[in-house]
């Protein structure tokens, strides 16, 4: 893996290193992780896997925890409607 | 189901922490077959890793890792145990895997996760754990030029901040809810803790002109989309910082979740051991913050025990006892330095949500007795969360009791419910 | 100590007592709920939530349709956080065979009045894209509804305090006499009647009612909205749910206003702890899958069980305890609690009040089962 490359967060590119997490991705492109039940932007909290409000749409996949998941070139991720 | 897996240990150990990597390692040394499943990607628990070369304890870590490797471990991380299927078998969910871990002995260092009070403004995007934004650093985001409020409570505070200093964040002001008159005592008793105050000098000297509110707190959280200010009460007074980011704990809860599920009493909200760090459970140990709060030393002591308990080995376990003692005492200390000021629960405003999951606002849970009632009637605590965050908030809010732990013990895939248990094949004696 | 008189005690704040204190404090009556944990902590918390007509027998059939109206013309009054929704119920058929029985079930709604709809195949594949291919059709109910039953249970019981019930939490009824209740820590309620609203544990209370525990297993996931639109109820249900002894799964799905789905379901005979049966879930949950590949990697959030009241012609018991002269039962309520408690407490009141009820009320008198046991 390169030790810098793109990802793309609601559309547009955000350029990480390795070994950053998808949470850190969508805090430096200043998108929400997910818009919370009564639809507030909410971003990570624990940083550690337990709160879940860092989940987001990752490659398609629905309320994952991007805290604990690692970027890899070309990843798609969405805010969690 | 894809990549299902099954192992089989005589000594298992839940959490690749300090007290887990040590209780891995001691155990080892009698020649069983020893695991450590973490759900981190790489074994450490929350102070190493960031890796070896992180913060003041850079030298410890490095041994200790060292070791884990050499000791013949089988190390798993990146597996999360969410599930106790049947009597001596736990269960971990990887990215796109299973594995049916059964054991002899299992250790329990599952570890620590820091306290969040609600307040205006809390969920603001931006406002993070101390603990928190510290591991989002570490994993990569970058601090360099920002500007990051510190508040809460606990001695995190000022490792936090040092880290943050470290890595180009401008601090305005961390603020710590306890008195001055509680940490000058906390201050006189490091005192009988030599190393302590070591780690404190270092600390000192990394923090160094960082403007440091004892009797202070944070009120509210202000932004429109994001953080982009504080109010600040401190001692009677306030005023609103801008900033960046808001790190903000109030000290540790114990992840006591598996052990309770395992059937393992706790006593005052921590796991109950006895001398040996075994659980009321045969066969099950438990060591590091399920027993208490206590840092990274009293850990590595009580994994040591634990992993030499679990071995037969009393009598080397049992010279480590004082030793634990004096540690022990320093986490009273702690507790008692850091107990949170009842001005805190005044906090919340009618409309401000208490369950982060479920969106459920204070006004809604004021009207209930208990956990249970408002779990049922206002859907609080019943997120993926699991009322991890808004549990312990409502405890001290409303001093309301946890209620019972269910599997999945995290968010699992529905297909891994329903694995089912089978005998186990022969031990392979493959060590990886 | 001094003794509290009230004109009703009902024991259980359950669903059914709820529905009860709500029908007699209306009536006018002075009430007294008593319960030994909170509002809809019993089979209410655990249950699905599902108001549905059923037609294992033409009395289930009535209850559950009279019961059913109770729903629709209380929802207008329902709060928010009731989550009432009327997603209508598919029984899937999977064969034909199970078609078969779409037809026959069709013709006995009809006739008595409620609206259904057969769908082949294509039909349903449009309702319920995620079902699995190989279906072979369904029939839909779009009166059935879905509700959060805790909430309903606060509902009832703050309706009731509103016209002047009260309410005991926190206190255990050890013993049920004539006239008057004892709690565990000695204080009697004295009532003109004494209502057994204490679900499962009914029996314990009453001597010689035949209330089984019957353990039940469910899993609810985070919030996939779209995904599931119906209740999906497989029709091999009727024949794992019909057999009133062995432990069976069927696969019964259920959309929640929140986008979450509950996935159930489990029957169990003589399992009394609460803990989780890894055999039952395991088993629940590839049935489930059977059906609805895609579930399988939703994140499950949570995994619970619950025990319904079951009796042996799954019935309920309504009316007065054999045995007693101021007792009488509102138990035994299975899998339909949560849709037959508004029936039940209004047949109950009728009873009581010498009123006339809207359906018959002798397939459910306790005093049904003595006899039937006498046969037997
Ligand atoms: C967020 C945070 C930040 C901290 N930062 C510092 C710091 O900078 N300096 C300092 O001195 N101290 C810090 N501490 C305190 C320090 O972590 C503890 O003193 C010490 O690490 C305790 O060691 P432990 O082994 O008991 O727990 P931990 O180090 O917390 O290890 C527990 C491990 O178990 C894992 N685990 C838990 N449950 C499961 C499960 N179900 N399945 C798989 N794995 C599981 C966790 O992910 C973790 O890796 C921090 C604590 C927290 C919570
Ligand atoms: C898994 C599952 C799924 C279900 N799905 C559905 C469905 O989809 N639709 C449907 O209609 N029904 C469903 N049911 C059935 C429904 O949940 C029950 O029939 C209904 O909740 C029964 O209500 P109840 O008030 O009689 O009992 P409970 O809710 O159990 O209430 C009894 C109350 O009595 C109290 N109590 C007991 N003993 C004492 C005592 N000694 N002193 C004081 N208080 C006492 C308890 O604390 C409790 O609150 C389901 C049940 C289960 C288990
Ligand atoms: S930030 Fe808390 S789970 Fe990811």
């Amino acid at each position: 893996m390169p030790s810098e490359f793109t990802v793309r967060v609601n559309g547009a590119l955000v350029s990480v290193s390795a070994g950053a997490t998808v949470a850190v991705a969508m805090v430096i492109a200043g998108q929400p992780c997910r818009n919370s039940v009564m639809g507030e932007p909410r971003g990570p909290l624990c940083g550690m896997g337990i709160c879940f409000e860092c989940r987001a749409v990752v490659n398609g996949i629905p309320h994952s925890r991007t805290c604990q998941l690692l970027c890899e070139p070309d990843m798609e991720v969405k805010t969690d409607e | 189901m894809n990549n299902y897996s099954r192992e089989q240990f005589d000594v298992l150990v839940v959490g690749g922490g300090p007290a887990g990597i040590a209780a891995a390692v001691r155990a080892a040394e009698s020649g069983v077959r020893v695991g450590v499943v973490d759900e981190n990607v790489v074994p450490g628990g929350q102070i190493w890793r960031g890796g070896p070369s992180e913060g003041p304890h850079s030298s410890d870590a490095s041994s200790w890792l060292l070791r884990l490797k050499k000791a013949g471990v089988i190390v798993l991380c990146g597996k999360r145990v969410f599930h106790h299927p049947e009597a001596g078998v736990i269960m971990a969910e990887g990215l796109d895997d299973v594995w049916e871990l059964s054991y002899r002995n299992l250790v329990l260092a599952t570890g620590a996760r820091e306290r969040f009070l609600p307040f205006p403004g809390w969920t603001l995007p931006n406002v993070m754990g101390a603990g928190g934004l510290q591991a989002l650093v570490k994993s990569g985001l970058p601090a360099q030029g920002k500007r990051v409020v510190v508040a809460g409570t606990g001695p995190l505070l000022l490792a936090v901040a040092a880290y943050l200093r470290q890595h180009g964040a401008e601090i305005p002001l961390i603020c710590e809810q306890t008195s001055w008159r509680r940490l000058a005592r906390f201050g006189m008793s490091l005192m009988s803790h030599p190393g302590k105050i070591t780690q404190g000098l270092q600390l000192k000297r990394d923090i160094a002109g960082v403007p440091f509110e004892a009797n202070s707190w944070i009120i509210a959280a202000h932004g429109e989309k994001a953080l982009e200010g504080v109010t600040v009460s401190h001692a009677g007074r306030t005023g609103v910082i801008k900033c960046d980011y808001l790190a903000c704990g109030f000290h540790l809860v114990p992840n006591t979740e598996l052990a309770i599920l395992l059937g393992c009493r706790t006593r005052n909200g921590y796991v109950q051991v006895n001398d040996l760090q075994q659980t009321t459970v045969e066969g099950i140990l438990c060591a590091g913050e399920p027993t208490g709060i206590g840092g990274v030393d009293l850990a590595l002591i009580e994994g040591q025990i634990a992993g030499l308990a679990a071995t037969g080995r009393t009598s080397e376990a049992q010279a480590l006892f004082p030793k634990r003692e004096r540690f022990r005492r320093f986490a009273r200390l702690l507790d008692a330095t850091f107990c949170l000021r009842s001005e805190l629960r005044s906090l919340p405003s009618p409309d401000t949500l208490i369950c982060r999951c479920e969106d459920v606002p204070y006004s809604r849970l004021r009207e209930h007795t208990s956990w249970r009632s408002a779990k049922l009637h206002t859907r609080c605590g019943m997120g993926p969360c699991q009322g991890r965050i808004c549990g312990p908030a409502t405890q001290f809010l409303f001093k309301w009791n946890p209620d019972s732990v269910r599997p999945p013990l995290f968010p699992a895939r529905v297909e891994l419910l329903a694995a089912q248990p089978q005998s186990i094949p022969e031990v392979t004696g493959e060590i990886q | 100590m001094s003794k509290e008189t009230y004109d009703v005690v009902i024991v259980g704040a359950g669903i059914v007592g709820a529905a009860c204190a709500d029908v007699f404090a209306t009536r006018g009556l002075r009430v007294v709920v008593v319960d030994r944990d909170v509002v809809g902590s019993g089979a209410t918390a655990a249950g699905m939530g599902h108001i549905v007509v059923m037609d294992d027998s033409d009395a289930q059939f009535a209850l559950t349709n009279y019961s059913q109206r109770l729903w629709h013309e209380l929802r207008p009054d329902l709060p928010e956080d009731v989550e009432y929704e009327q997603s209508g119920t598919i029984w899937v058929g999977a064969d034909e065979e199970e078609m078969a029985e779409v037809h026959r079930k069709r013709e006995y709604y009809q006739k008595r009045g409620v609206a259904v709809e057969v769908m082949d195949v294509c039909h349903l594949k449009e309702a319920e894209p995620n079902l699995r291919d190989g279906l072979a059709g369904g029939l839909l109910v779009p009166g059935d509804a879905v509700l959060y039953p805790p909430c309903a249970a606060r509902f009832l019981i703050t309706r009731a305090q509103q016209r002047g019930a009260k309410l005991r939490l926190g206190a255990s009824v050890v013993q049920i006499s004539e006239g008057s209740v004892r709690l565990s820590d000695g204080q009697e309620v004295a009532g003109g009647i004494i209502v057994n609203a204490a679900g499962a544990n009914a029996a314990e209370l009453t001597a010689g009612i035949d209330v089984k525990k019957r353990k039940g297993h469910l899993v609810i996931t985070d919030r996939y909205p779209g995904f599931l639109r119906h209740q999906l109820v497989e029709l091999g249900y009727l024949k794992s749910a019909h057999s009133v002894s062995r432990d069976s799964v069927a696969f019964n799905v259920q959309p929640r206003r929140t986008g979450q789905i509950l996935i159930g379901s489990s029957r169990q005979y003589g399992a009394e702890h609460k803990e989780v049966d890894q055999v039952m879930l395991a088993r629940m949950v590839r049935r489930a899958q059977e059906y609805m590949p895609a579930l399988g990697s939703m994140s499950a959030v949570r995994v619970w069980t619950g025990f319904r009241a079951a009796t042996p012609d799954k019935l309920p018991l309504i009316g007065p305890c054999p045995g007693y002269k101021s007792v009488f039962l509102a138990t035994g309520h299975e899998g339909l609690g949560i849709t037959t408690s508004l029936g039940t407490a209004k047949l109950l009141v009728d009873q009581v009040t010498g009123s006339k009820p809207e359906i018959a009320v002798e397939p459910y008198l306790p005093s049904r089962t003595a006899k039937e046991y006498a046969h037997a």
